[in-house]
């Protein structure tokens, strides 16, 4: 169906802001959940139940003084922050939460772009947006940035494998890398959560190591790295990069919602045309409350049992899947 | 690596139920917790029932003080003068509260129990010259009132170095 540019614009500009306050209130949300799961209130202060916290905290990092280490790369130091929250940004164009609507003689697609190899798409830009990560670590001259970003790198490239794979096995049932169809194909038939549980399992593991959250938590742990890549960045630089991290979270539950939960589809039943971001939001604070009661449970990880879990368990898994699914779908 | 699934699982049941609980919090400004008798928050000088100021200006506290936060300068007690009870009085008194590390060691040496330390913490000011008390300052009765703990349920002995002297 065709798309207005304009229409492609305005969505673009309305998602990229409904993801911005995703982020920032998911951020509330982590802390107030954390809190209570650790017997404490959370921001309890900033407006009724601390709802206005992530504007203070806005308002305060955008009043920061925008430092830096005299013997960082101007340019790369800059940039870094930027690359890393674009890329994360642009990810979620591609993520289907609705059917698409007609109003008014013009026609409004389920997502920003329909694209035939979404699925690579989003897998190509989150590997440019490790460079945000390894260009910050590596420009701001300092040693634990640098280790932070060392870390982060090995992290990300080990994980991405697995990653990748995992959504094989979703890939090979749906026969499309299409969101949109794969989406369609889980309508038709059964939510690949079921089939492809080991796949969603791998999935959200490598996706937990792939966004750097507890218990894989290596690229930025406080204790020893101070705070890992971003050590040297302050202000709205450094908002930037938490932003990315976070933008990050939520497209990869997005996207894990759209691969194995069956998309902006109802369980069996969608209700009306406009209840489709409806249903995606509700699975995907479901995942997001996963993500942190995770963080809040388990301690992190050893970088040897890291990489010992991603390349000897987390890998063969993924391959295993892989195969097997092949297997089956070819002889069914 | 060693996995332990169950494990793993029975520690998220666990973090899951603490949601429902209570949480153990105080909520500071709102709830003051009662602080312990002895205590040792700022500073107090104290007054005979005549109305004469206890302080006789000797600067042992000045002497004792680790920080050097307390400043005295003395002057003879004249006729129709008479401020403290005894020979000379302190004209100056002034204790830099942002020196002081309230290790109670001024109280110790005064010969005469005119320098206490008091219950009252919340002292922060917005300006260091602020924290500089006066003499005016340190007789006043404390403003600001910090709920107490029950003595005879908390404090502990009479110190030796009182009860010997």
């Amino acid at each position: 169906m065709h798309v207005e540019w304009y229409v492609s614009l305005i969505q673009a500009v309305v998602i990229i802001n409904l993801v911005m306050v995703t982020f920032a209130y998911l951020t509330l949300a982590e802390r107030k959940i954390m809190g209570r799961m650790q017997l404490r209130y959370g921001p309890n202060r900033a407006g009724p139940y601390g709802l206005l916290q992530p504007i203070a905290d806005l308002v305060k990092l955008l009043n920061k003084e925008s430092f830096q280490p005299t013997a960082a790369i101007d340019w790369l130091y800059v940039l870094g922050p930027f690359l890393a929250c674009f890329t994360a940004l642009t990810t979620f164009s591609v993520i289907p939460f609705g059917p698409g609507w007609e109003i008014g003689g013009v026609y409004i697609p389920g997502q920003v772009a329909d694209i035939d190899i979404a699925l690579i798409l989003i897998f190509a830009i989150g590997s440019v947006g490790i460079y945000g990560f390894i260009i910050g670590g590596w420009s701001s001259d300092s040693k634990y940035a640098l280790l932070g970003a060392m870390r982060t790198c090995a992290q990300l490239v080990s994980y991405e494998v697995s990653l990748a794979l995992s959504v094989l096995g979703v890939v090979i049932m749906a026969k499309s890398l299409s969101l949109t169809e794969i989406v369609a194909a889980q309508s038709d038939t059964v939510w690949y959560a079921v089939p492809q549980f080991v796949g969603l399992v791998v999935f959200f593991l490598a996706g937990t190591a792939e966004t750097a959250r507890a218990p894989f938590d290596l690229p930025e742990a406080e204790q020893e790295l101070v705070a890992g890549y971003h050590t040297e960045y302050g202000g709205m630089r450094f908002g930037l990069y938490s932003m990315s991290e976070y933008i990050n979270l939520i497209t990869l539950s997005g996207l894990c919602v759209t691969l194995f939960l069956g998309g902006w589809h109802g369980p069996g039943w969608d209700g009306a045309t406009w209840a489709g971001p409806l249903w995606f939001l509700g699975k995907l604070i479901l995942l997001l409350f996963l993500f942190i009661w995770m963080r809040a449970t388990l301690p992190r990880l050893r970088y040897d049992q890291l990489m010992r879990f991603g390349w000897k368990i987390l890998l063969p898994i993924a391959i295993l899947n892989a195969i097997v699914t092949a297997i089956v779908v070819v002889a069914v | 690596m060693n996995p332990q699934p169950l494990g793993t699982l029975k520690g998220f049941a666990v973090t899951f139920r603490q949601i429902f609980r209570k949480p153990i919090t105080q909520q500071y400004p709102e709830y003051k917790r009662p602080v312990y008798p002895r205590f040792r928050g700022r500073h107090r000088l104290w007054k005979h029932e005549n109305g004469l100021e206890k302080c006789v200006g000797c600067s042992l506290c000045a002497a004792a003080c680790p920080a050097d936060c307390i400043r005295v300068v003395a002057e003879e007690n004249t006729a129709e003068n008479r401020v403290s009870a005894g020979e000379r009085y302190a004209r100056i008194y002034e204790i830099n509260l942002s020196r002081c590390i309230f290790c109670g060691y001024c109280e110790l040496a005064c010969p005469f129990d005119a320098i206490t330390l008091g219950n009252e913490f919340e002292i922060a000011e917005y300006s260091r010259d602020d924290l500089i008390y006066t003499k005016d300052m340190l007789l006043a009765e404390p403003i600001k009132r910090v709920p107490v703990a029950d003595r005879e349920q908390f404090d502990t002995p009479e110190p030796a170095y009182k009860t010997s002297s």
